[in-house]
This record gives structure tokens, C-alpha cells and sequence, in this order.
């Protein structure tokens, strides 16, 4: 694949790529933003039961045009399909679901990821007074694991993925894996492991759009969907 | 003796007697939220009030019609002294909330809550449980002043109860006594808020005699539940993103 145009990966193929990650059987809260187009893209051979912190528990992928209600509707508030062996709780039993560890992963953006898996997602600057935490904190705190999804780089190009974060936490020591428009990541404690990087890009490229040492997986390779 | 029908006529005289200083509980997440109520209490003019619930909106470019009032508006007008609340700030990291504002300059008080910590202190309120701990934002710094406890090697927060004046909940169908169904998504904070308020004040697409709903299949008794007001032919039924607006926004 060595003639493949350089590019990074666009926000479906990182929402594909981190739903091939679901195991048969998962519980999965999909959190505001790019993880909801996770839903589009579930492993059809899997079994997955999608939570909403709404309270719906077996949604389905994103409603088109013709199939939307205001009446269901994702995290983002945005309309999706119930699947048909779905049913819906109020806002504290949804919460009940996550505190009490029952979710198997919660996907997650991101403004920052710690190399010892902190997670930074909440607030934009340690002066402002206010934040969004909706439903991240209870997930950061209580998931099994953390996938985040997120831009390898602010919009600026400074990097995401840090040594330690430098904007107030969500939850310390969380995070089991990076989905970013640059590849695949593992936080290993001293920096982040690559496991697959974006088609056409070396592992000394990403590493300097990243802000702690990166080292390749033993099988480290290009993106793969499955 | 019958049950007494808490059917009001419209929504001005359901929130007619909401005075200055009170706290009042805003059901929604996107769907379910009570807007025409949040519509007559902008027009009924009360201040100094304390809002609970999970955002209030962006606030920004209301438009012509009524349909844009949002919680955000009565900040903007200054009508609130505190909002406690899981967002304060924009989802998106490029806005701005009227609560951000604000709370900046000094001029209310905002109180920033994990979203399941919210729901919970709601329904703890409506249970008669002064308080609980969870191991939600151990570590962070929503953590610093509060009660730290160790249960079985894991450390939890300790979080007081809400409680509030006045419920403003959004239902889909009610009977003449008050009980309530709530349809899919619209249910979320809704049923917490009717049972953790002195006084829940419902809106609802149709309000069916006494009878008409199954027992078995009520999300909240009547007994919970105050005034009653059904939507009218004019009235805010859904405010709603578009599922191409959707897909953009949540990355597309």
C-alpha cells in the first residue's frame, strides 16, 4: 500500500474502527459527539446493547429523515432507532446501570489523554469557572474500561496525547485505548503504545504531533476496520 | 368521593403563584422538556429563582416565536440567582453558555454536578434519603471540600439531596388525578422531579379521564403530581434537532 494517499482518517473510519472493538455480549455507552457514530457502525456478527445516559438501553444505529421521532433520541439528543429488544428507565436507574459497573466500555471524547490513562474532557481551562461533565464523569469513574475518541491535535496542532494532562481531570487512570485520526493507542504509564497508525504515516510523524514517547506494538500496522 | 381533577385551564394560571425566590426542578434532555412551562414562567415574571437541571440551553439567537424560550432565556434576563446543573457550559468547546457569562462576572451562582450525582441527589430528595456517596469525580476537582469516605477499599463523595418548590415535568399522556406516562426518551429526569418537589406542575399532550390508564403501566402516581395542563393545538409540542443537522454535528 505504499502508493496510498496520506491522509488522515476521517471520523466515520475512527468510529468504525473503535466499534470493532466491542466484544459479543457488551454493554456500551457511547458518549456526545463522535462516539455516537459508533451506532452506525456496530460488528454485525456481535451482540451489543447500546446505554444511554437518557435512559434508553438497546438503541440502534442514527435515524434517517423518514425514520426520526423527537420521542427517541441519543446522549447528543440527536434521533436514533430502538432496537427490538430495547426498554427505557429513568435518568437515576440509567446512572444505576453505570455506577454499579455494568457497563463493559464507555467511548468517550476528549481534550487531553495521560500516558498513565488520566482523562481530561470536562473543561477547557483550569481558570474558567464552569465545564460540561454531563454523563462523563459517572462513566470515566465507573466503566469497566475508557476508549476515547478524539483529534490527535488541537486545532492549533499542539498534542492531545500528553505525558500527564495538563487540564483538570475526569478521572484518573482510566483509559485503555486511543482512537485518534492518526491510529490506535495504548496508554502504557511512561507514553502510548502504537498498535496501528493511519495509512501512509510513520511512526516518527505521529510521534511528533505527540506529547510523550511512543512505542511501537510488536505488531504494530496500518489501520484495519477487521 | 372522587379524586380531585387537577386539570388547569392553561399554563399562566398553573405557574400564576410561583413567587420570587423559589427553586424549581426542570425536567428534560432535549426530549421531555416542559417548555410551555418554562414559557409562562418567563411571562409570569418571577426572579431570583433557582433552577435545577441538566442544561439549560444555549439562550443564543431566539428567533421570532415563543418556541425559543429555553431556561437559558430566563438567565439571560437575569431571573436566576443559581442553577445547579451538569453542564454550565457548551458540550462544544467553541461556545459560550449566558450561565458561563455570568458565573465570569459574578452575577449568579452556578453550581456544576456529574449528571448521575444529579439524578440521584433528585431522586434521594423524592425518596426522603438526606444523602449518599458515590465514587463518581473522586480525584478531581469537583472532589476538593468534600466528605471522603472508604467503602470496601474504594473511595466515595458524599452528596446531599435536592429538593425543590416546584416540578416542572413534561408528560406524554395523564389522567385527570395525575398519573403519568412519559414516552420513550422524554421520560429521563422527569419522573425523579415530580416525586423530589412540593408542588409538580405537569404539561401533557392528552389528559384522560380517571380510569383510562392501566395501573400496572403508570411511570408516576397521581399522587406526586399538582396541576395538570394539556398542550394546546398552538402549543410547544417538540423542539428537536434534524437528523441531518445530527449527523454534523455529531461529526459528519
Amino acid at each position: 500500500m505504499a502508493t496510498q494517499e496520506k491522509t488522515r482518517l476521517t471520523r466515520d473510519l475512527m468510529a468504525a474502527r473503535i466499534a470493532a472493538e466491542f466484544q459479543d455480549g457488551w454493554i456500551v455507552n457511547l458518549g456526545v459527539g463522535m462516539p455516537t457514530l459508533c451506532s452506525d457502525f456496530l460488528p454485525a456478527d456481535r451482540f451489543i446493547v447500546l446505554h444511554s445516559e437518557n435512559g434508553l438501553i438497546g438503541y440502534g444505529r442514527n435515524a434517517t429523515v423518514e425514520e426520526a421521532t423527537p420521542y427517541v433520541v441519543n446522549a447528543g439528543t440527536f434521533p436514533v432507532l430502538l432496537q427490538p429488544f430495547a426498554s427505557i428507565v429513568h435518568h437515576a436507574d440509567a446512572f444505576a446501570v453505570i455506577r454499579s459497573g455494568r457497563l463493559d466500555v464507555g467511548v468517550l471524547g476528549a481534550y487531553e489523554v495521560g500516558a498513565n490513562g488520566d482523562l481530561a474532557n470536562w473543561k477547557t481551562s483550569r481558570e474558567k469557572k464552569g465545564g460540561g461533565i454531563g454523563g462523563a464523569m459517572d462513566i470515566a469513574a465507573c466503566a469497566q474500561r475508557i476508549y476515547v475518541l478524539m483529534e490527535h491535535t488541537t486545532r492549533d496542532g499542539k498534542p492531545r496525547l500528553l505525558e500527564r494532562c495538563n487540564l483538570p481531570i475526569t478521572a484518573a487512570g482510566v483509559v485503555k485505548l486511543v482512537m485518534t485520526d492518526l491510529g490506535l493507542f495504548e496508554p502504557n504509564g511512561e507514553g502510548f503504545t502504537a498498535r496501528e497508525l493511519a495509512p501512509g504515516f510513520t511512526l516518527e510523524e505521529v510521534q511528533a504531533l505527540t506529547g510523550a514517547p511512543l512505542r511501537p506494538a510488536p505488531d504494530m500496522r496500518e489501520v484495519q476496520i477487521r | 368521593m372522587p379524586p380531585p381533577n387537577k386539570t388547569y385551564p392553561d399554563f399562566a394560571s398553573a405557574v400564576a403563584d410561583i413567587p420570587d425566590g423559589a427553586t424549581i426542578m426542570i425536567g428534560g434532555f432535549g426530549a421531555g422538556t416542559p417548555h410551555n412551562l418554562i414559557k409562562a414562567l418567563y411571562e409570569q415574571g418571577a426572579k431570583d429563582l433557582t433552577l435545577i437541571l441538566n442544561a439549560a440551553g444555549t439562550g443564543r439567537d431566539p428567533g421570532p416565536g415563543p418556541a425559543h424560550v429555553t431556561p437559558s432565556t430566563l438567565i439571560e434576563a437575569r431571573r436566576v440567582r443559581k442553577a445547579i446543573m451538569a453542564f454550565t457550559a457548551s458540550t462544544h468547546p467553541s461556545r459560550t453558555t449566558p450561565v458561563e457569562e455570568l458565573q465570569e462576572a459574578g452575577e449568579m451562582e452556578a453550581e456544576l454536578v456529574p449528571q448521575g450525582t444529579l439524578a440521584e441527589r433528585i431522586r434521594a430528595g423524592g425518596a426522603g434519603i438526606p444523602a449518599f456517596y458515590t465514587p463518581t469525580a473522586v480525584g478531581t476537582e469537583l472532589a476538593e471540600g468534600k466528605e471522603h469516605r472508604v467503602f470496601n477499599g474504594r473511595t466515595y463523595l458524599l452528596y446531599e439531596a435536592l429538593t425543590a418548590d416546584y416540578a416542572f415535568v413534561r408528560a406524554w399522556h395523564a389522567d385527570e388525578f395525575g398519573n403519568l406516562v412519559f414516552r420513550r426518551a422524554e421520560r429521563n429526569f422527569n419522573p425523579l422531579m415530580a416525586m423530589a418537589a412540593r408542588c409538580t406542575i405537569v404539561e401533557t399532550e392528552e389528559i384522560l379521564p380517571i380510569g383510562a390508564l392501566d395501573p400496572d403501566h403508570i411511570h408516576t402516581p397521581g399522587i406526586y403530581v399538582s396541576r395538570i395542563v394539556q398542550i394546546p393545538p398552538d402549543g410547544i409540542f417538540h423542539i428537536t434537532r434534524g437528523p441531518a443537522g445530527g449527523a454534523a454535528q455529531q461529526g459528519r
